[in-house]
């Protein structure tokens, strides 16, 4: 049931970055209110999917693979649409979109039955720390977006030709914007995540840190971004330097989420590709 | 019938003194357009004159006399001999006009193409027509429609989307890079009439404030006076560069007068806030290898015209989607044009049917000597239920659409065939060479 109806809104996913692409080629208006629609459909059924998931579980469903990708893809397109509110940035969406479809039809792909939670999990800190992590990663797959298409809209101006990225991307600085405003509401959400999950440890394995592979890339991943925002803050660093920091922080956090759990084991193996 | 017709000159076919000689100062537009609707023949009336255009829009119920009889308008009223205009030109009528009036209001047939201020005159056009009550319902229609094609045209394409002068090439660059410009501050070195202008586009697109430096602090004040800014003195341009986000400059320096530590030192002043630096000066003022500086941008004035150049490559293309629109609401609207034509027909024709009708009923009715009121009822009924039944199919056919023929080929032809009054009938000479026997006089040859 839970894996039908994520199938159903990877399918929105789909369309709907179908749709922005369309709008990023065409520039017809139509395309990207039709995308927004698709993303905001997508989402509800999306939430609602979680909401019946908690019942039939009795947990939060955010502790195997499946859950974990299906929610960082609801988590994408929540941000993706609170930034288009803000910042009427239509491009984002056919950066974003894919990435939340790919998230979602990855989990859709993996078995999705209901297990036994591990006791270690059975806590209330597990929606905290994991929600306040995802939704800080989501921020920084806007940031992501914006750092990409910054750097192919500097491209075009540097080298003076200008053709079809010119007409279709935001001007650097709200790009630039984008990217700091990502920074000031992830770098929160990131720290509160590592310092809930900390706590937690205490609970759980009687140490707050443990030294372990998840913990280490987290903290490898925080120190990127805090490093980014200390240059931001006194040396003034924007533009280039400040996208490729927001491009490379990105990948440590795929690696973190995913990179650690498929290839090295530690105490945050619940995520493993058996679900 | 009546056509509309359109006579005109413009970039190409005049050359400026004759758009001078025949241009319509707004003061003398109302006066014109009286006289133009009391010319024979002319119902209604447009003028739309513009430094590169002048086009005189008249419904003719004379049809291709029209033509002639807006020409010698144009040369009466401007005291130009006609002699002098012919060549200079052009006429549409009919189909060809809606399709002329149509590219003219979408910008395809500007000097520039694409460029927005011809719709605006277009409206202007309309607007005096409007005022001084020369227009009627087809030419009403007729501008409405152009002006909903042209919104098509923008909407649909992007034949109007990019910059194509220097100076709103800048202003565009500007916006992309620095984002909004209310809190921009620009910085004029030296005082070319480029500059100057890209300067006045700059703030008229919003940018906070400028400052003017020149070696001659004079021209500087002058200038900073003429744009409400600050003028600098050409030695502290290094102290006062910090605060310019876009920097215009065109100096007589045979030597850069920016070079690249110079503007490196600058960027880190400013904590990288970007800086876009536009050089119209030959030889250049700012180096160019401070293009290669985070977050600094320079344009010269060749990079300036190459954007210009991918810009109008990039309307050309659009230009032929904006065609496309062009013919099918061409169509549409010619369509209307044919249903305007269409009624006043079928009126005749039962017009004429009727009159025949009833001076037959009364013939017969006055061959019954008294005939009781039944029999008379009888009569009437009878004769309006033959004459109803006879002209179901020729209405019929007027009014149906078919791709063989248009409904004025049928319009013209039911004229033809049933001798229907001549006074809306068309009268072009073409006409009256296709049908010499028209109108009652029976031919001789």
């Amino acid at each position: 049931m839970h894996t039908a109806l994520l199938k159903v809104t990877a399918l929105f996913y789909l369309v709907g970055a179908v749709a922005y692409l369309r709008f990023i080629f065409t520039l017809n208006e139509r395309s990207a209110k039709i995308g927004r629609m698709l993303l905001l459909i997508g989402a509800i059924l999306h939430g609602a999917g979680f909401v019946a998931r908690y019942f039939v579980a009795g947990y939060t469903p955010i502790t195997s693979l499946f859950e974990s990708l299906s929610f960082s893809a609801f988590a994408i397109v929540c941000v993706f649409l609170a930034f288009e509110l803000t910042y009427h940035l239509r491009v984002l969406g056919a950066f974003v979109a894919p990435l939340a479809f790919a998230f979602s039809i990855s989990a859709a792909l993996l078995p999705g039955e209901v297990k036994v939670l591990a006791p270690a999990l059975n806590s209330y800190w597990l929606p905290v720390h994991v929600i306040l992590l995802f939704f800080g990663n989501a921020v920084f797959a806007v940031a992501f977006g914006a750092g990409v298409m910054y750097l192919l809209m500097e491209k075009e101006l540097k080298r003076k030709r200008m053709g079809a990225i010119f007409k279709r991307l935001p001007s650097l600085d709200v790009l630039d914007d984008i990217n700091y405003r990502c920074l000031t509401i992830g770098f929160p959400l990131l720290t509160l995540g590592i310092i809930t999950g900390s706590i937690w440890a205490e609970y759980a394995w009687g140490s707050y840190w443990s030294w372990d592979p998840k913990e280490v890339w987290s903290l490898i991943t925080w120190m990127l971004y805090a490093a980014l925002l200390h240059f931001r803050m006194t040396v003034g660093w924007r533009g280039r330097k400040a996208a490729i920091f927001a491009i490379v922080g990105f990948c440590a956090i795929l690696f973190t989420f995913l990179g650690v759990n498929l290839l090295l084991s530690g105490l945050h193996t619940y995520t493993n590709l058996s679900g | 019938m009546s056509e509309i017709v359109i006579v005109g000159l413009n970039h190409r076919t005049a050359p400026v003194e004759v758009r001078e000689r025949l241009a319509f100062p707004a003061d003398t537009v109302g006066h014109a357009l009286r006289g133009l609707r009391e010319r024979d023949g002319i119902s209604e009336g447009v003028i739309l004159s513009t430094c590169n255009r002048v086009e005189v829009c008249v419904l003719s119920d004379e049809g291709y006399k029209g033509v002639e009889h807006v020409k010698e308008f144009l040369a009466g009223f401007h005291g130009v001999p006609i002699g002098e205009l012919s060549d200079h030109l052009y006429h549409h009528l009919g189909e060809e006009a809606v399709r002329h009036l149509f590219r003219v209001s979408s910008s395809l047939d500007s000097m520039v193409l694409g460029e927005p201020q011809i719709l605006g005159q277009v409206k202007d056009a309309y607007g005096y027509a409007c005022e001084f009550k020369t227009i009627g319902p087809v030419l009403d229609k007729f501008f409405t429609k152009a002006f909903s094609v042209a919104k098509r045209v923008r909407t649909e394409t992007r034949v109007a989307n990019s910059a194509v002068s220097v100076s709103y090439a800048a202003v565009e660059l500007a916006k992309k890079i620095l984002g909004n410009l209310p809190d921009k501050t620009v910085m004029l070195i030296g005082a070319g009439e480029m500059c100057e202008l890209a300067a006045r586009h700059l703030l008229s697109a919003g940018a906070k404030g400028i400052l003017v430096t020149n070696r001659t602090f004079e021209r500087a004040v002058l200038l900073a006076e003429e744009f409400e800014g600050t003028a600098v003195r050409f030695e502290e341009l290094p102290t006062h560069l910090k605060r310019a986000d876009i920097i215009l400059s065109s100096t007589g320096a045979p030597h850069f007068i920016l070079k690249r530590e110079d503007v490196e030192a600058v960027i880190r002043i400013r904590r990288n806030r970007p800086m876009f630096f536009i050089d119209m000066a030959v030889p250049r003022d700012i180096d160019p290898d401070a293009n290669e500086i985070d977050n600094v941008y320079v344009y010269d004035i060749d990079d300036l015209n190459n954007v210009i150049e991918t810009n109008l490559e990039d309307r050309q293309r659009e230009a032929s989607l904006a065609e496309e629109i062009v013919v099918a609401e061409v169509a549409g609207f010619r369509r209307w044009l044919d249903s305007q034509q269409v009624t006043p027909t079928i009126v005749s024709l039962r017009r004429k049917f009727d009159e025949v009708r009833q001076a037959e009923v009364a013939k017969a009715l006055s061959a019954l000597g008294t005939a009781d009121p039944k029999t008379r009822k009888v009569i009437e009924s009878l004769s309006s239920s033959i004459l109803n039944k006879v002209l179901h199919s020729p209405i019929a056919s007027l009014k149906r659409e078919t791709d063989e023929r248009s409904p004025m080929e049928m319009v013209t032809m039911v004229r033809e065939i049933f001798d229907l009054p001549e006074e809306e009938a068309e009268e072009t000479p073409e006409a009256a060479e296709r049908a010499p026997g028209r109108g009652g006089s029976v031919g001789t040859q």
